[in-house]
């Protein structure tokens, strides 16, 4: 029998039981001593691994310009899982994972080093049999990313037998505009093959963004109404109520609409508005997502469009916070927004006419993130004006987090009075402890990408068209000078987002 | 009454969240309704497992103790509107006469509409689909390691009286066990020729697995015995050579296989809270246990 239609006894599709375990392999971790490896990716190994969903053998290589022999290293991971993981801390998992730890030390650009990295791999496939199977997780800034992939070429590393694979994991931010994001594509495809670049955006790795797809097509219910003919609006909204804390270097000179709308608030609107897939694999989803993206148009008029913001000194919660011009490492005349409206049109038959408004912001009043489907009035009310003065727009909103569910929002009567209609909502929550068991997005990704699953990462088109849509808004503001809107802390962001809305007759909702 | 003391927005409105969760709104979310069936001597440890279970599946746990059937009916309940958990709970114990109609206590306090599950964490009556409490429910748990006597003939009545909706905590505490065997074989795309499977003398879940790797390999399945704790080691001899598991503590096995190093993997027991929630996330019937229970019920003991 050919190892091709070989198919294991011990599998069978109707064995829901078995969960998915990853075949043997490791992972190697640019940049360990950063907050996104500390918080994030070393507690989702080890979560994983205390799920039984690592192979046996699972290697962790951190690469760092740090004097650490491999005993460091793990003591600085076992302080991130002891702070960080999610579930409970048992002895046993911790040290057969454990044994698995490598650290090499050494600098970007430092020949030796990266030698020493491709012999502790090789050493690694004979001692804990990963079997040539590696990801570089690139926990570093995206300016490294050329130097480390070009040492990872250099140094054989990503030359895989046909039996065994080579993946590069990378963060945002994919570029600051579509020129640089081509860019690194190019740089990253030099060296692997698209289908073996994984850009974590690890909105899409939240059970509620998953949620939206079920929501949308496993239900008979919500469908029919999605589109122009019931739909009024969508507001895709992500509020964050801290200002930038000690992220100045990486955030000045990006700003709200790089940093968040260009991923995470288009991957939503993409979720939102795209048609149905013909299946739920990675090219099929790609595909929809792709193609309502490529729909996506610009208003002409990009003054009356947008909007933009930096938070100004002010109360935010009960604590007197500074303004951005204040932050430690921020210049005093920066010009980069802390707050960023925009509005979009899709150019397709479902959608015309329906703008979708996206608005990301920090030191606003609560940590949020939302999609409202805000519906039309009804055509005809047989009420009196006066029985219906408080009923507003019908409105779905979807919840990502915190508090993740679904409220629908309709009229009912005022119970007592003689005719009063008022809104109500109707909630689903996805419940604070039913959130408790499931897994956090980085685990579900980290899995994914050793399993080498890629539906939820979005593709280099999907990023370059992205930036197709955003890059003239940012153009525009850059061309325009002056300065962002000043807006106080702790509130909805400034007069021009509100005014934005006004224009068109509509307000934006208090998430 | 939670009082925060030199505190911001952001913690009094998360506050508002973990007091509206005590006060009992993820009621409004619940999923299923649980029925645990139990004696006395276990009521306690039943209910804390269930309201773990319910963690993951906001449910109505309703605990049915049925005691003497003799003389004057008589339902006593304790209803939960205790604080720190999901969903609700009741524990209903009855005696007398309405000890024959439990149903009847039960039906009216089923959740609308949504799946009814049913746990016997002792004994299991020998028919559970046949079973008046266990005819309301469409998934039925059984735990044959949990009888009080005769826990291999236990496992083989229940396997005898299958029907699609039942399945046994025996069952799933192998699932850690299968996926580990199905991958490690994944690596090696080539038949098995021989297996086999060590474990504590009387073991339901290693009668199940001889029957499973049976029924899936087409071999013949030697089983052994050892001092446990449950299943100690699993063994599939391929043409590359013994593809082994052993696990001697409960807690921690070592994976050896031709051409590889051994490597230690966690594969921990799993709680009865863990198994509960597992049994809980597919409700529907389970094909692969309805083979093998079929096939174990075909065996002859020994």
């Amino acid at each position: 029998m050919s190892p091709a239609d070989w198919t294991n006894p011990l599998r069978d599709p109707r064995d829901r039981r078995l969960p998915r375990i990853a075949g043997p392999c490791g992972m190697v971790l640019f940049g360990v001593t950063g907050d996104l490896s500390r918080k994030k990716v070393m507690p989702a190994i080890y979560d994983l691994a205390n799920r039984g969903l690592l192979p046996p053998g699972f290697s962790l290589v951190g690469f760092a310009r740090r004097d650490w022999a491999n005993q460091d290293f793990a003591a600085i991971v076992h302080d991130s899982v002891k702070q960080y993981a999610r579930t409970e801390f048992r002895e046993e998992v911790w040290s057969q994972l454990a044994e698995g730890f490598r650290f090499v030390p050494g600098d970007f650009d430092d020949d030796i080093a990266f030698a020493n990295l491709a012999r502790t791999l090789d050493e690694l496939d004979v001692v804990r049999g990963t079997g040539g199977n590696h990801a570089f997780y690139l926990a570093i800034p995206p300016g490294f990313f050329g130097m480390v992939v070009d040492q990872l070429k250099e140094h054989d590393m990503v030359d895989k037998s046909p039996n065994a694979w080579r993946r590069v994991v990378i963060e945002k931010p994919f570029g600051h505009d579509l020129q640089s994001a081509k860019e690194l594509q190019a740089t990253l495809s030099e060296a692997f093959p698209s289908e073996s670049i994984f850009r974590i955006d690890h909105y899409l790795g939240k059970e509620t963004v998953q949620n939206i797809l079920a929501m949308r097509f496993a239900n008979e219910m919500f469908e029919p109404l999605w589109n122009s003919n019931y739909v009024d609006h969508v507001q895709i909204t992500m509020a964050e109520d801290i200002g930038i804390g000690g992220r100045a270097g990486y955030y000045d000179g990006i700003g709200a609409a790089r940093d968040v709308i260009q991923n995470h608030l288009l991957q939503l609107l993409a979720l939102v508005a795209m048609e149905e897939p013909i299946s739920f694999d990675s090219r099929n989803l790609r595909a929809e997502k792709l193609k309502v993206l490529k729909t996506i148009s610009l208003p002409r008029r990009l003054d009356l469009s947008t909007a933009r913001g930096q938070y100004a000194e002010g109360w935010s919660g009960g604590v007197k916070v500074p303004g951005y011009l204040h932050e430690e490492a921020i210049k005093p005349r920066s010009t980069t927004e802390t707050f960023a409206a925009v509005k979009l049109h899709i150019d397709n038959r479902r959608w015309a006419g329906v703008p979708f408004y996206l608005r990301a912001g920090k030191r606003l009043a609560r940590r949020v993130t939302e999609v409202a489907i805000v519906f039309k009035p009804a055509p005809h009310q047989p009420f009196t004006a006066q029985a219906t003065e408080e009923l507003t727009h019908n409105a779905l909103v979807i919840r990502v987090q915190p508090d993740e569910g679904t409220t629908l929002r309709f009229g009912a009567k005022v119970p007592g009075t003689a005719l009063e209609i008022r809104d109500v909502n109707m909630d689903f929550a996805y419940g604070g402890s039913f959130v408790e068991a499931s897994p956090e997005a980085y685990e579900r990704l980290i899995l994914d990408v050793l399993l080498g699953d890629p539906p939820l990462f979005p593709h280099h088109e999907e990023v370059e068209e992205s930036w197709r849509i955003l890059d003239p808004i940012i153009d525009y503001w850059e061309r325009k000078g002056g300065r962002p809107e000043q807006y106080p802390s702790g509130g909805w962001g400034p007069g021009s987002a509100t005014a934005m809305l006004e224009r068109d007759g509509r307000l934006w909702r208090r998430p | 009454m939670i009082e925060l003391t030199n505190t911001t927005a952001s913690a009094i409105a998360s506050a508002f969240v973990k007091d509206r969760l005590k006060a009992g709104s993820p009621a409004m979310g619940m999923v299923l309704t649980l029925i645990v069936v139990v004696d006395e001597d276990h009521a306690d440890q039943a209910m804390a497992s269930a309201r773990m279970a319910a963690h993951e599946h906001p449910a109505r746990s309703l605990g049915v103790i049925l005691g003497d059937a003799r003389g004057a009916s008589h339902v006593h309940a304790q209803v939960g509107t205790l604080a720190g958990w999901t969903g609700e709970t009741a524990l209903i114990r009855l005696r007398g006469e309405v000890v024959k109609h439990a149903d009847s206590v039960v039906l009216p306090l089923l959740l609308p509409d949504s799946p009814v599950a049913i746990w016997w964490a002792t004994n299991a009556p020998s028919d559970p689909a046949a079973d008046p409490l266990g005819s309301l429910a469409q998934r039925r748990i059984t735990d044959a390691s949990a009888v009080t006597r005769g826990k291999q003939r236990a496992m083989h009545t229940l396997c005898s009286s299958y029907s699609p909706g039942n399945t046994d905590l025996a069952w799933t505490r192998l699932t850690p066990w299968r996926a580990l065997l199905a991958s490690a074989l994944d690596q090696y795309e080539t038949a098995a020729t021989s297996a086999s499977v060590t474990a504590e003398r009387i073991s339901p879940s290693a009668d199940l697995l001889v029957t499973w790797l049976a029924d899936r390999l087409k071999v013949k399945v030697s089983r052994h015995s050892s001092k446990g704790p449950g299943i100690t080691e699993v063994v599939l001899e391929t043409k590359h050579g013994p593809i082994r598991i052993s696990r001697r503590d409960g807690k921690l096995a070592t994976i050896s296989s031709p051409d590889r190093p051994d490597r230690p993997i966690a594969l921990k027991r799993l709680g009865v809270p863990a198994l509960l929630a597992e049994e809980l996330r597919r409700l529907d019937e389970d094909d692969v246990y309805a083979g093998v229970a079929r096939s174990f019920a075909k065996k002859r003991l020994s």
